[in-house]
């Protein structure tokens, strides 16, 4: 008895092991942090290489480097991988590294758990992406994978797609059990639920949302196994099913899916809004309602995206209506960050840049997603270049723009040295630039009638396609600057002090810069100070 | 020369809103018939209000970046709530949603009337063509895409219609209502007229509806707006809207088509003959897997050059042919090909490729394909 006693002090106190077992039985949740930022940051350049190839074939009509086939499998795999493989890790990252640190907790609640959470992810798209040298190629039927294209008429390595899609799904069911015990258990005292900091708030609402649609994703992909190996007919009309129960299952996970990748980011986006302008985040409360409400609103608006399936009109209405709603907290969070801005005393440092591009871009995004739900406008958007220039507004400028901004912000206090300001600066300019030559054009060509997915396009949509193509190689080319800037920061940056931003507030700034290896092992106390931010 | 080109196009995207007619180019159309005129006025409404709020936000967000940039001597303010203020933009934003939420429900409603219409058209999407049948006249037939290959691969130039243009459109009477009735037959499809505001998924087992109502004549172009497969850019729609007895004259046409087609499964066959419209066949809807020179794209689709089935199993072939195969690209012909087609196609694949000197040769004419589809009844 006494031994294991004694051997859990010793633990206590001495750093990292070392070499590569450091990472593989890691169970800190800063290397976890980190094992899953750097993850998320190389599947951000596999992701990015297939949207280079979609943008070269798409450069001008006419057949270019790749065939049909080829090119479904790149869409495809480009969704999946910037879905699961870079916005979602990223943004555990981000919980793993932060939540701890923001409230007063040693580490994670169940470190073994995330150690898992975190290694079965190389597993799953090392699966997936093995699909490419498999027979029959990679799965080929959209990130969306509508039955019964994605069964009955599937290449066969759809097997080994379902298999890594339950990985990714344990995985984000790991993590967030994590995140939700950590959160309700491993507060410091005297941080009462109502003075989290809001990206504490955002993760514990998208953990919630997690474990009730995973599930539901994992069941999607079950029942097409069962179709495809076991003679079932949950989808095949054949034998009596019902191919668009499918898009219903996949719609109920899909949406509220979408909010798992943005809600995180309006937690980041508030913290760097407060620092920058000098001045508390505006409207604490609301900006929590906000998030609840839209966390809960989004269970509920799932056939927006089946407008066109035939539904009846009830039906239609419905979820026209609940979809406009969810634009009402949306704004209130975007008048929020307009407020906190609002008589401070404002600097543009790289976070800044990007937080504010987050705010008027994520704004541009959410007012093309208000013309979508208008559902008889919408027989005219629905899978048309309007769709795809809508959400990766959203998740470009908005999700992973908030990543980023993430990583300046944080940068100097995990590695405790600083970035090169003007190589970021520089990165913004470009990314904001080129982001917007990308994705606002297509808005036009969507209007215009292109239809998504289409590996040629009529005469008509050409200027506009050679346009998108020329901003999209230019924001891939930006994104390795942002690469030599972090190795930069890391192997070469100056001394960052403790306090990093001078407007900073909140626990993670009390600790040095970098932080010991383990943190709070006693926790403030916070009964008489505050810890908002 | 690519440079040129960006330049001049950057400076259109800039410029066009200010000009007109550049203006329609890149906006939803306004479409031929009141539904959609409707929806486009709806569009345009929700669309301006969404550029004055954005244009609202995004210019007061300007402002506050010059306004309240750190000056040295000015303290910022403290105060972190106002629940006067939220609560009034939060009702604000609700006014905004109501008064869009209106006009949205009336054109709903409009768009979503079903009343049985003048004339029925039974629409299939079949991987990667569409399939009109006129339900009244029993007429019935397929719309390929008609761009070439050497368009496609940038070897013939590209004209005006590239990969908007079909072997055969489906054509409407104008001032008629013109009902129709969406299915498919493999995947999910979606058929897509922006000039009528009809988006409506063609779903396997399910049959949807719409309708329009055109009344000026007109060719429409649209295209397959559900990923279907390998070739869903290549399934466009194209649909004429022609006077009344125009429409008749066309309907006339096919039934007269289809009595010859009757006759001609009773004529004397040659091999040269059914070689030639057995070519034209293949070239048209089999070389799209299993390629030119019948090698295929091994292991899903399979080679017909050397194949035991095609030398020497002639039943089983046109079994195939016929039934499709289940769990594969390879579908039923049956509806598709008439029995001349398909016994012609059959006859030049047991023919071509050197088939003929490593198999029985034998060929097969159409009453045998009548033969075992009424065996089959
Ligand atoms: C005001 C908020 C929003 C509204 C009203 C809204 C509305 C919609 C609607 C109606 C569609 C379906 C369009 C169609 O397929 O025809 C859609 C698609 C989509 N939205 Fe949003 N949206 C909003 C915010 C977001 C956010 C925050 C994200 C993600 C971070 C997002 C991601 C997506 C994605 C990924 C799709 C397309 C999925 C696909 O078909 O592949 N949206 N949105
Ligand atoms: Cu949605």
């Amino acid at each position: 008895m006494s031994a294991v006693i004694e051997g859990h002090h010793d633990d206590h106190h001495h750093g990292p092991a070392k070499g590569i077992t450091r990472w593989l039985y890691t169970t800190n949740h800063k290397d976890i942090g980190s094992l899953y930022l750097w993850f998320s940051f190389i599947m951000l350049f596999i992701g990015g290489a297939m949207a280079m190839v979609i943008r070269a074939e798409l450069f001008e009509p006419g057949s270019q480097i790749v065939s049909p086939e080829f090119y479904n499998q790149m869409v495809t795999n480009h969704g999946l991988i910037m879905v699961f493989g870079v916005i979602m890790p990223a943004f555990v990252g981000l919980a793993n590294w932060l939540i701890p640190m923001q409230i007063g907790a040693p580490d994670m609640a169940l470190p073994r758990l995330n150690n898992l959470s975190f290694w079965i992810l190389p597993a799953a798209f090392g699966v997936l992406l093995a699909t490419f040298f498999m027979e029959g190629g990679a799965p080929n039927f959209g990130w969306t994978f509508y039955a019964p294209l994605s069964t009955e008429y599937a290449p066969p390595t759809v097997t080994y797609f379902i298999f890594a899609v339950h990985i990714m799904g344990a995985s984000s069911i790991m993590g967030s059990i994590n995140v939700i015990t950590t959160i309700l258990n491993m507060r410091a005292p005297g941080m009462t639920l109502m003075k989290m900091p809001l990206f504490v708030w955002s993760w514990l609402i998208t953990a919630y949302l997690l474990i009730a649609v995973m599930p539901v994703l994992a069941g999607a992909v079950t029942m097409m196994l069962m179709d495809i190996h076991f003679g079932t007919s949950f989808f095949k009309a054949g034998g009596g099913g019902d191919p668009v129960l499918f898009q219903h299952i996949f719609w109920f996970f899909g949406h509220p899916e979408v909010y798992i990748m943005i809600l995180p980011a309006f937690g980041i986006v508030s913290h760097i809004i407060e620092t920058f302008s000098r001045k508390p985040i505006f409207g604490y409360d609301s900006m929590v309602y906000a998030i609840a409400s839209i966390a809960l609103l989004s269970f509920v608006v799932w056939a927006h995206h089946m407008f066109t399936v035939g539904m009846p009109i009830a039906g239609e209405l419905f979820f026209m209506y609940s979809t406009m709603l969810i634009a009402i907290p949306t704004g209130v969070k975007v008048f929020n960050w307009l407020s906190t801005m609002f008589k401070g005393s404002l600097t543009f440092e790289t976070p800044m840049l990007f937080a504010i591009a987050f705010v008027a871009l994520f704004t541009i995004g959410g007012l093309s997603g208000l013309m979508l739900a208008i559902a008889p406008a919408d027989f005219q958007y629905h899978d048309t270049y309007f769709v795809v220039a809508h959400f990766h507004y959203v998740l470009v400028p908005g999700a992973l723009f908030s990543i980023i901004a993430a990583v300046y912000y944080w940068l100097p206090k995990w590695t405790g040295y600083m970035y090169d300001e003007f190589m970021g600066k520089t990165h913004f300019w470009l990314s904001f630039v080129s982001v917007n030559l990308t994705f606002f054009p297509m808005h036009f060509v969507g209007l215009a009638g292109m239809p998504r997915r289409i590996p040629d396009y009529a005469m008509q949509f050409a200027d506009y396609n050679m346009i998108v193509s020329v901003g999209a190689f230019l924001f891939g080319l930006s994104q390795l600057l942002f690469l030599y800037v972090v190795l930069k920061a890391i192997f070469y940056g100056k001394k960052a002090t403790g306090q990093v931003w001078e407007g900073a507030q909140g626990l993670e700034w009390t600790l040095d810069s970098p932080p010991a290896y383990h943190t709070f092992e006693t926790p403030p106390n916070l009964e008489a100070g505050e810890a908002k931010g | 020369m690519y440079l040129k080109k960006f330049i001049l196009c950057l400076t259109a995207l800039f410029l066009s809103p200010l000009s007109f007619s550049a203006w329609d180019d890149i906006n939803m159309t306004p479409g031929v018939n009141a539904i959609a005129q409707e929806i486009f006025g709806l569009h345009m409404t929700i669309f301006w209000i969404c550029v004055v709020i954005g244009a609202l936000v995004l210019g007061f967000m300007v402002f506050l970046i010059i306004k309240y940039r750190k000056k040295e001597g000015v303290e910022p303010a403290d105060f972190d709530d106002n629940p006067k203020l939220e609560l009034t933009w939060t009702i604000l934003f609700a006014v905004i949603l109501v008064g869009m939420a209106i006009p949205a429900t009336t054109t709903m409603i409009k768009a979503y009337d079903d009343e049985e219409g003048d004339i029925n058209i039974l629409i299939t999407g079949h991987q990667w063509k569409w399939q009109y049948e006129y339900m009244e006249d029993e007429v019935s037939f397929f719309s390929n895409l008609l761009t070439s290959l050497d368009a496609r691969n940038n070897i013939a130039p590209k004209t005006e219609n590239y990969l908007l243009e079909v072997d055969e459109p489906l054509v409407i009477p104008v001032n008629k209502r013109v009902r129709f009735l969406i299915t498919a037959n493999d995947v999910i499809h979606s058929w897509w007229v922006p000039d009528f505001a009809v988006k409506q998924d063609a779903i396997p087992g399910f049959i949807n509806t719409a309708w329009t109502y055109v009344d000026e004549p007109g060719v429409y172009r649209g295209q397959c707006t559900e990923l279907c497969g390998v070739y869903h850019g290549y399934m466009p729609i194209v649909v004429k809207a022609v006077s009344d007895s125009e429409y008749k004259d066309f309907i006339q046409g096919k039934r007269d088509l289809k009595a010859q087609q009757a006759l001609l499964t009773e004529k004397l066959w040659e091999t040269d003959e059914l070689f030639a419209i057995g070519e034209e066949v293949y070239l048209k809807n089999c070389v799209a897997c299993h390629q030119v020179n019948g090698a295929g794209i091994p292991p899903v689709f399979p080679a017909l050059a050397g194949s035991e089935i095609v030398m020497n199993d002639k039943g089983r072939q046109v079994e195939i042919l016929m039934e499709g195969v289940q769990g594969a690209a390879m579908q039923s012909y049956a509806e598709q090909l008439t029995e001349v087609e398909i016994a012609a196609v059959i006859t030049y694949t047991r023919k071509a490729w050197g088939n003929d000197a490593g198999g029985d040769g034998e060929i097969v004419v159409p009453k045998e394909i009548l033969d075992y589809k009424n065996n089959k009844l």
